[in-house]
């Protein structure tokens, strides 16, 4: 298969930065989108220039780094995915990609395709935790918690926080991965008791980092890679 | 330098780790906050650590390459983590969990330890559970276990297929609190490339930062490394493209005695590679064993066909036939040396890479015919769901493919029951040192003891050495510190301006990777480690010769991050050859061809390798180190799976 790519090239975060194109030949349809990126970049160093920079690590979709917006969709199209999960067959029809990074002034670009997340960071550090020292725990079974709450608290923990949520909101509002976290804690009896405060702390936090509100656009729950359903941002609400 | 000492307490195993508490100095509260620590590493044990060396109220400094704490590989983990709780009445208990692991390692691991290990395990429930991470339950609200990679006991607690990240997730929100407190410091995106050693004494790191490509020192008291494993000298293995050996080879390169490197876990079940452009393999959990039957044609002619149009009759259910007893439930190692000989005698299946087929079939039609096709989906739907999105096939119409990869390396720094390296004032926790797998880990034993280290050892042996310790200040422009951060830069250059630029990172790194893949994998003999260990010194000064880096060494520049990393792999994966050569018997997840049985079992040899191998680095070539391991409280046995 062969593609025209419009890449996102930026020397660093004050720079300008454009698109640049280049042509891949002859990839396999098995290829995942990051190796034919690993293939351009072979290529490149070939060529002696500078290799584009993008995230990755894990590429099986559980430790969020990689990031990349194409033609238009944060992770690509395909639904509950990451990135480091797409596969060049899904794009056979495709000829034509653009690739850019996450877009939010909260997420610095810091070269090309990467950006600076450590405002995520910074909004668990805020109180995204239960406050517990190590060696006060409580033998674990002496508090029953039941199923469907543990299910509950176990769907909004699954958030790999990548920051997709953010990419695509038209207020670049990080609603989704806070609430996330504090529904993750609200549903627990051992998380419960600091809820009212974790909540004003980390959406405080969210503000403060330059994230926006939520307006019920809804589009974080669709490219959430890990299905984060928008009725945790209703559960947050309620305990404002 | 330390003297080589594993420093185990005597007695009764069951009061050893108390009776070393007890001995252990302690610092006062109020004291505790004029001590700097620094961490490397952020996964299960470092974030662990940095947790509870805040709490109690250390200077913590952490530093790790992600580009948040939350991202180590630690989050990658699958199955679960064992405690003895004993919650389903089984006749699980500590000892049964001490025994278990020890034997799991095939016995070259220290009793002591393991005991520890067992001890604790139950602790880390309490902690995890008590920080909110969600595992599963029953519908009485009582947590759940399962029986895990072949135990006899349901000991395993686990959070859907994702208990890594939930555990990674609880261990990164504690130590987010200290960050918040301020005790913990804690910058991302940087690498450690070197450790200062002044008077004998490990004091501090040389880090590069990662966007700018700035080279900084940071000074404190004492240094842990909770860096991971080195899977990746492979290549293609199931870790995270970041993951590397630099930091704990560094240390190794400074003193740090290297245990056991050819101990290395290649699992059974993963997505085979589908070409050249392969970056890493992932893994399937391995209960897909207890209801898929694995098979290969019977003929050459028939791997190119549709599985589906294979008759009954020239299938080779070959597990079933080598081992009628356990099938295809045998051990990993055994599994996955059954499965790479199949390839090699061209009877895989799949796509070719370099005139081979690098596959065999996990089929679970059976089972599908025999449960029906909802209760398949209910037991195995996502990781069904998952290997359909990675190769497009739908396995329950097509028998799934699978291939063995490298996951997990039970080698590491040697450390003595502390914690510590022979380097004074360098501890190693997690995957980065060698402790409690011996040749060979157990399942849902890796996160048990990452947190272990991390939240009830290390925060207890560091503190001791601190107590004991006279710490001179140590200012940045001491000569040691300054000619750490020279080293560091002369090595940057000498990538960065190779005499011949020719080829990349990744091209060395497929190479060493596909050299050991061949010699230092599960199945070894004499002549192929020793032609490994030239073609590698070959390769490295190739290396040196030819590696071509592009772009800027004071810039963002992933090409130089990875020829750094590849060009310690290349000199790590010459250890791995070189220790493997020393191990003249078949012990854990490896076999030597020239000791295994002619039933194929594996000959173990406790009178003349009863030892953990320890190599100190030396410009001449590695010397080993033997410590001999005692049995006191068990008797070896042999495994035996026929």
């Amino acid at each position: 298969m062969n593609f025209t790519l419009h890449i996102w090239r930026q020397k660093n975060t004050n720079s300008d930065g454009s698109f640049v194109t280049y042509h891949v030949e002859n990839i396999d349809s098995d290829t995942s989108f990051l190796e034919m990126l690993d293939h351009l970049n072979e290529k490149l160093i070939e060529k002696g220039e500078d290799c584009i920079v993008f995230d990755y690590d894990c590429r099986e979709g559980i430790c969020g780094t990689c990031s990349l917006v194409i033609n238009g969709h944060p992770h690509g199209e395909k639904k509950a995915t990451t990135t480091c999960q797409l596969y060049m067959r899904d794009y056979a029809n495709q000829r034509e990609l653009w690739i850019e990074p996450w877009r939010a002034s909260s997420f610095p670009i810091m070269k090309d395709l990467a950006v600076k997340r450590e405002a995520f960071d910074r909004i668990i550090q805020s109180g995204g935790f239960i406050s517990v020292s190590v060696g006060s725990a409580p033998e674990a079974n002496s508090q029953l918690i039941n199923k469907d709450d543990a299910d509950c608290a176990f769907d909004s923990a699954t958030c790999i926080g990548c920051g997709a949520c953010v990419a695509v909101c038209p207020n670049a509002s990080a609603s989704l991965f806070v609430a996330a976290k504090i529904n993750h804690f609200e549903r627990l009896p051992q998380g419960k008791i600091e809820s009212k405060k974790r909540a004003e702390r980390m959406i405080n936090q969210m503000e403060e980092e330059g994230f926006g509100s939520c307006s019920n656009h809804r589009h974080c729950e669709t490219v959430c890679p890990k299905e984060i359903s928008v009725s945790n941002i209703a559960a947050m609400n309620n305990l404002l | 330098m330390q003297k080589f000492n594993s420093n185990v307490p005597t007695g009764p195993l069951e009061n050893r780790w108390e009776k070393h508490k007890f001995d252990l100095a302690l610092i006062a509260p109020q004291n505790r906050k004029k001590y700097n620590v620094i961490v490397i590493g952020t996964g299960l044990a470092g974030a662990s650590l940095c947790a509870t060396l805040g709490e109690a109220g250390y200077n913590v400094q952490s530093f790790c390459y992600n580009d948040s704490p939350r991202r180590a590989h630690s989050i990658a983990a699958q199955g679960g983590v064992n405690a003895s709780k004993n919650y389903q009445n089984d006749g699980d208990s500590t000892w049964r969990l001490f025994y278990d692991t020890i034997k799991g390692g095939d016995f070259r691991a220290r009793e002591s330890n393991i005991y520890r290990l067992a001890q604790l395990s139950c602790n880390i429930i309490d902690q995890a559970v008590s920080q909110g991470v969600p595992f599963a339950r029953e519908y009485s609200g009582y947590l759940a276990n399962r029986s895990f990679g072949g135990t006899q006991v349901s000991r395993t607690f686990y959070a859907r297929g994702q208990t890594g990240q939930q555990l990674l997730l609880g261990a990164y929100g504690s130590m987010s609190k200290e960050i918040a407190s301020g005790r913990v410091k804690h910058t991302s995106r940087s690498e450690m490339l070197e450790i200062i050693i002044i008077d004998g004494k490990a004091r501090g790191v040389v880090v590069r930062d990662l966007i700018t490509g700035e080279i900084s020192s940071h000074v404190a008291d004492c240094v842990v490394m909770c860096t991971g494993g080195y899977s990746n000298a492979y290549f293609l293995s199931t870790n995270a493209k970041g993951c590397n050996t630099s930091a704990t080879w560094r240390a190794h390169k400074n003193g740090a005695y290297f245990a056991n490197p050819s101990f290395t876990q290649i699992h059974p079940t993963c997505v085979p590679p589908t070409g050249d452009s392969q970056s890493k393999l992932t893994l399937m959990s391995e209960s897909l064993r207890n209801d898929g039957r694995i098979w290969a044609p019977k003929n050459i002619e028939d791997c190119d066909k549709n599985p589906n149009d294979i008759p009954e009759e020239s299938r080779d259910y070959f597990l079933e036939r080598m081992y009628p007893a356990f099938a295809n439930l045998v051990p990993r190692d055994i599994a996955s040396r059954a499965l790479k000989g199949i390839c090699d005698e061209g009877r895989g299946v799949g796509s070719i890479i370099n005139d081979q087929r690098l596959g065999v079939y996990l089929d679970f039609s059976s089972v599908i015919e025999k449960i029906g096709i909802d209760k398949v989906k209910e037991k195995y739907g996502n990781l069904f769901d998952m290997y359909k999105s990675i190769t497009g096939e739908n396995p329950y119409e097509v028998p799934m493919k699978i291939y063995p990869a490298p996951h997990y390396t039970m080698g590491g720094l040697w450390v003595d029951y502390n914690l510590m390296t022979t380097i004074d004032g360098l501890f190693a926790c997690g995957e980065a040192n060698f402790s409690d797998h011996g040749a060979n880990r157990l399942g849902a034993s890796a996160l048990m003891q990452g947190l272990a280290d991390g939240y009830f050892i290390a925060p207890q042996t560091v503190a001791n050495y601190l107590a004991r310790g006279k710490f001179e200040e140590v200012s940045n422009d001491h000569p040691e510190v300054m000619a750490s951060i020279d080293s560091v830069k002369s090595r940057i250059d000498r990538l960065m301006n190779a005499p011949k630029p020719k080829h990349s990172p990744d091209y060395f790194h497929r190479k060493v990777g596909g050299i050991l893949w061949t010699a230092c994998g599960m199945a070894r003999d004499k002549k192929s480690l020793e032609e490994a260990v030239k073609s590698i010194e070959k390769l490295k000064s190739e290396f040196w010769l030819n590696i071509k880096v592009t772009g800027s060494n004071a810039d963002f520049n992933q090409t130089l991050e990875k020829a750094g990393r590849v060009a310690d792999f290349i000199e790590l994966g010459h250890l791995m050859c070189i220790d493997a050569l020393d191990r003249e018997e078949s012990c854990g997840a490896h076999a030597r061809l020239e000791y295994l049985a002619e039933s194929g079992d594996a000959m173990r040899d406790d009178e003349n390798y009863g030892y953990v191998a320890a190599w100190e680095f030396n410009e001449n070539g590695p010397e080993l180190h033997k410590e001999e391991l005692n049995f006191e409280f068990i008797k070896p046995t042999y495994r035996d799976y026929k």
